[in-house]
């Protein structure tokens, strides 16, 4: 009885832990952030378009908003950017740009050239505003609750279908949370 | 002001003087493990004891980038930027616990190469172990089972 069920029984355990690791829409690269339910670090930067002007994510307090980590290296920020331009266009949530491990100019015409889907683009200049969220690539885009509290993060483009999949039904359930 | 408060003040003076001259000296001598620890050209922190400490914690550290690179190997930016945020808290006089704990708040347990043994990751760390038995004991059933076989040298058993 033995002889048959232990090879069966081993199969189907490695059968479970092929399918899941084999899994096309499972990114090996996208990490569980510990700071999901933690207060949103904060973000006390200059804006990227104008040195003189500061953002900061403290401004935002009692508002949903999403914070999205890109920079001028990043191919797949540009991807993400035309998409970001129409989220943007729907007003939904305010979206803080955090440009990270770039330069000003490079970042200020790449908006000027792409269009600038932010309500404000905070420029990162040492990475580490950036390590305080812990943010290791872009595009990385999180959701802040009402109450400051980073409710979901998302590494990777964010696409239609993941917009509206993951991001809206969060952002109605923290307003519904906050009101 | 009385006379001769002056003349009484300079010796008062000079004395201190002496005072403060030998514990400049002193410190002379002693301020090269005083003074807040710097890192010199090559990038190496010139106290070697927190040298060592800095190149221990680093290669614990993993770079999230290239997962598989400590933040000691990895050339990436973020490699950099967390090894600057490690020598600047060893500068400030933090524990390797409290670098640790700093690290996987940020970033989670995955940053560590070497977790440590919790609950959580009891399994991680067991894991060796429990194949280790699971070995033993199949060889044991394997030899278990030979010793029942007759041996090929021996004449078989029974009327030839």
């Amino acid at each position: 009885m033995w002889k048959f069920l232990l090879p069966f029984a081993a199969f189907v355990v490695l059968a479970v832990l092929f399918a899941a690791g084999l899994n096309p829409n499972r990114d090996i690269h996208a990490l569980p952030s510990p700071l999901i339910g933690k207060a949103a670090p904060s973000i006390a930067l200059t804006d990227v378009m104008d040195p003189n002007r500061r953002v900061n994510n403290a401004d935002y307090k009692g508002q949903v908003y999403v914070v999205n980590v890109w920079g001028t290296w990043c191919h797949a920020c540009r991807e993400e950017q035309e998409e970001l331009l129409t989220i943007a266009q729907q007003k939904v949530v305010p979206i803080i740009g955090l440009v990270y491990q770039d330069e000003r100019d490079r970042a200020k015409q790449w908006l000027q050239q792409l269009g600038n889907p932010y309500t404000a683009v905070a420029f990162d200049n040492d990475g580490r505003t950036a390590i305080n969220w812990g943010v290791y690539g872009a595009p990385e885009t999180f959701l802040v609750d009402g109450q400051g509290r980073i409710v979901y993060k998302f590494v990777s483009p964010i696409t239609t279908e993941v917009w509206q999949r993951e991001f809206l039904p969060r952002i109605a359930a923290a307003r519904r949370a906050g009101a | 002001m009385k006379p001769g408060w002056r003349v009484k003040t300079t010796r008062r003076v000079t004395v201190k003087l002496w005072l403060l001259l030998l514990m400049v000296s002193l410190c002379a001598v002693t301020g090269a493990r005083a003074a807040p620890a710097l890192v010199d050209a090559n990038g190496q922190i010139e106290d070697p004891a927190l040298q060592a400490r800095f190149e221990r914690i680093v290669k614990d550290l993993r770079c999230l980038v290239c997962q598989n690179e400590s933040i000691a190997d990895s050339n990436v930016e973020l490699a950099s930027d967390l090894r600057r945020q490690v020598r600047e808290m060893l500068f400030d006089g933090k524990s390797d616990d409290a670098i640790f704990d700093y690290m996987t708040d940020r970033y989670g347990e995955f940053v560590r190469f070497n977790p440590p043994l919790k609950r959580k990751t009891l399994l991680i760390w067991g894991a060796p172990f429990i194949v280790l038995l699971l070995g033993v004991g199949i060889i044991f059933r394997i030899v278990r089972g030979r010793s029942r076989m007759p041996l090929d040298d021996e004449p078989a058993a029974g009327p030839v």
